[in-house]
């Protein structure tokens, strides 16, 4: 497939450019608080006896700036950039994208200073204070009629399904946001929720486990429908199996929160409407991996020369496995060995870092040369380089945190012959330190990636036009 | 529940998991135009869409998991009122009491429901119940020589006890938490006593004597309780604090050597519950105590709460 279009509609790039540097500076601090966390939880002294930098604090901006810092930086940058190239349009609005550029740094900012000081509403993916709620709402309104604003215009008949799984994500996460931070403000910095008792809890995981089913999958399934095809220069395999998966994940994802409510105060009722569509929910999940995948019939030989695509690729492995493991940890048996344990730690990482953010990277390499006007990335083997700390990275970080949620769920059940506990808390605690010293490790290496892509993007940026020769392997199509 | 809760849960739920199937049967068929295998025709930047079926194995997943779904549903609670064919749930609602929870208990039974924690309970019960009326056949203070027995006793102290006395048993000043290693005793050291205090609790309340006695006598009274234990202190203060003793006589006792009955510390030995500094005491006598040992009576039950005395009686009586 070459470019066909000779006369180019004239694009909004700038905020396409701002949000992905802004995803890879986001990226570094929102993983490097994520490993100071990490050593923070073998190693107490680290929180230097300074209430701002305590894992209690710093959790939630770890949190938040990995998800919505980086993630949403990446969701932005590339939403923006997919639905101008296959409306062949652009921006319905220059001023709305601008505002949502500067308004969502903004809430970032405001989270950065505001999460260490302790003011948190206390509701697990959305700490933020009602001020701020409600600015994160403004900018979501405004992205969401520049995003819709730009397919109304568009120039092609049809609606490429990138935008179908973005347009989703941005419908969804609206409702979402608003939904669960109803609030009653009692001072600028305070506010109760609306919600009480376990109708609280379950609009928390009803917007917890979308924050994940939408923010984190659907948009990033929607990058992938664009970056990966075009990345390996290979059509999508199945048309029909877009349609199906689509319908049926956003659909049967709204369902799910109650899955993180087991064995609670939430009526048993609820509870198993929760994990029956948690497992059907399994299936359509692995049509987007197989859609994804499958695309690469018939190029299988790029992954031997191009890290970027091997990013995306290994990305939607690691999407499998989380996939297939979150409706099997939403069965009840299961649930009740890995709940409140690292497994759920473990599993989430397996999405965030092995999904969420390999596709990111794999799509913001794809982006920086057509962005900044050169040929290739300023160093592809430091891409390879990335790649390879990433996925072991990531592989260190999983593999801790099974064994050690596994080890756990089975201490705090094990009794003995007359019935009382075998080990108390602090042991199950004590057995854990090994194995968060090589998940502490695992974060290293994902930093440590994500600083020399932060190099490798400056210079791709401030090279001299032409200094940089075109790389055959990693040409997009 | 009421009945229109239950249909509208019933028909958006089965209504989703039925229209998951009619998009899978219409996607399976070709309705596109154009052949299988080749290109949709559109093209986004470039990107085309190929026409391939779905994959048959994704199919047959998504065919199972959907008939799961509707068996889950008929047989547990999920739509709605609707309990299911099991009769299956994690618990017995709207308990308030214990009592009412045993007979929550014996009416599910009857019913044939499954109860899920009734039924661990009695699986838990039907393996471990007959060690511990084993052990409450056995007289509490030979029980304490049983090594086995203090394992057992150990353990339910560390679940049940170690929060507030430490997990070395040896109490804390800071919560007003007494030793049970010494041989000091608050309420009684026999085994009957331990026994009573461990099923019905206890609730020891000094009152604050700061309206009563002022600052001033707060002090005088304060160095005269130290006097007792034969601390180095003022005489001439101790000799006022003792004008003001009476009130304190009345649980403590005229000589200060407290009362078990009561359980009134004992003033004249050096085992202080809350700590024997002047400082201490004046913030005794100032704002009163309230000491709680909750009842273990419901929790434990008789026979491990058995064990448990055994346990703390062998701590002091080696």
């Amino acid at each position: 497939m070459s470019e066909t279009s000779q006369a180019q509609p004239d694009y909004n790039y700038t905020v396409v450019r701002q949000f992905t540097v802004m995803t890879v500076i986001w990226g570094i601090i929102g993983m490097s608080l994520g490993v100071l966390i990490a050593a923070q939880l073998f190693a107490p002294m680290l929180n230097f006896d300074t209430p701002w930098l305590t894992f209690s604090r710093l959790r939630p901006l770890h949190t938040n700036a990995v998800i919505f810092a980086f993630g949403g930086c990446a969701l932005f940058a590339t939403s923006y950039y997919i639905v101008q190239r296959t409306c062949q349009v652009r921006l319905f609005s220059d001023k709305l994208a601008s505002f949502t550029f500067w308004g969502w740094q903004a809430v970032i900012i405001l989270a950065v200073i505001s999460l260490p000081m302790g003011l948190t509403s206390t509701k697990e993916y959305a700490e933020l204070e009602w001020p701020i709620d409600i600015l994160i709402t403004l900018v979501w309104v405004a992205y969401a009629i520049n995003f819709f604003g730009t397919l109304v215009i568009r120039k092609v008949s049809h609606i490429y399904v990138a935008n179908w799984f973005l347009g989703g994500f941005i419908l969804t996460v609206a409702v979402l946001h608003i939904g669960n931070s109803m609030a009653i403000p009692v001072s600028f910095t305070k506010s109760y929720s609306l919600y009480a008792g376990a109708v609280d809890a379950m609009m928390q995981w009803w917007y917890g486990h979308n924050a994940v089913g939408f923010f984190l999958t659907a948009g990033f399934l929607g990058m992938m429908y664009y970056f990966v095809p075009k990345q390996a220069g290979r059509p999508v395999y199945s048309y029909r199996l877009s349609i199906v998966h689509f319908w049926a994940l956003i659909s049967l994802y709204i369902w799910a929160g109650p899955h993180h409510l087991h064995y609670t105060a939430l009526p048993d009722w609820t509870q198993s409407l929760g994990m029956v569509m948690s497992v059907i929910l399994f299936v359509p999940s692995w049509g987007g991996m197989i859609n994804g995948i499958m695309t690469l019939s018939g190029a299988w030989h790029k992954l031997r020369t191009d890290p970027i695509l091997r990013f995306m690729i290994v990305s939607l492995s690691f999407y499998g496995m989380s996939t297939f493991e979150g409706p099997m940890m939403a069965i009840k048996t299961v649930n009740a060995l890995s709940h409140y344990t690292d497994w759920t730690i473990g599993h989430v990482h397996s999405g965030a870092l092995g999904w969420v953010a390999m596709i990111s990277i794999g799509s913001v390499y794809h982006l920086i040369p057509v962005l900044f006007n050169q040929p290739s990335m300023y160093s592809v083997r430091l891409v390879n380089v990335h790649f390879w700390l990433t996925t072991i990275g990531v592989v260190l970080y999983i593999v801790a945190m099974w064994m050690s949620g596994v080890l756990q769920g089975l201490m705090w059940r094990a009794v003995n012959a007359d019935g009382t506990l075998t080990y108390s808390f602090v042991e199950s605690l004590e057995a854990s330190y090994p194995f968060y010293v090589v998940r502490f490790i695992g974060g290293c290496f994902v930093v440590a990636g994500m600083l020399l892509m932060a190099y490798n993007m400056y210079k791709t940026i401030r090279a001299p036009k032409g200094s940089i020769a075109a790389d055959p392997a990693t040409q997009p199509a | 529940m009421s009945m229109f809760w239950t249909i509208w849960i019933s028909v958006i739920t089965i209504g989703l998991i039925i229209g998951c199937y009619a998009l899978l049967r219409w996607t399976l068929k070709n309705n596109t135009g154009v052949p299988e295998g080749e290109s949709m025709g559109h093209e986004f930047d470039g990107i085309e869409e190929i026409n391939n079926p779905l994959p048959r194995w994704w199919t047959i997943l998504f065919y199972i998991t959907i008939v799961w779904g509707f068996i889950y549903l008929a047989l547990y609670p999920g739509l709605g009122a609707f309990e299911g064919f099991l009769g299956w749930k994690s618990s017995n609602q709207n308990i308030q009491s214990m009592e009412e929870s045993r007979q929550a208990r014996v009416d599910a039974r009857e019913r044939g429901d499954i109860v899920q924690y009734d039924r661990e309970l009695e699986m838990a019960e039907e393996r471990f119940d007959p060690i511990f009326e084993a052990y409450a056949k056995v007289p509490v203070e030979e029980l304490a020589n049983d090594p086995e027995a203090n394992k057992v006793g150990q353990r339910l102290f560390m679940q049940n006890c170690s929060q507030c006395h430490g997990s070395d048993a040896r109490g804390n000043q800071n919560g007003g938490f007494p030793n049970l290693t010494d041989d000091d005793w608050l309420y009684g050291g026999s085994p009957a006593k331990i026994k009573e205090t461990l099923l019905g609790g206890r609730s020891g309340v000094m009152p604050a004597q700061l309206s009563a006695l002022g600052e001033e006598g707060i002090d005088e009274v304060a160095t005269y309780v130290l006097s007792l234990s034969g601390r180095d202190v003022d005489q001439e203060l101790a000799k006022k604090g003792k004008e003001h003793f009476a009130v304190c006589a009345a649980c403590h006792g005229p000589d200060g050597k407290g009362n078990q009955q009561l359980g009134a510390p004992n003033l004249t030995d050096t085992t202080w519950l809350y700590g024997g500094s002047k400082r201490t005491v004046v913030e005794t006598l100032t704002y009163g105590r309230n000491g709680v040992m909750p009842s273990f009576k419901d929790t434990l039950g008789e026979d491990k709460i058995h064990v448990v005395a055994a346990y703390v009686y062998s701590l002091s009586n080696e």
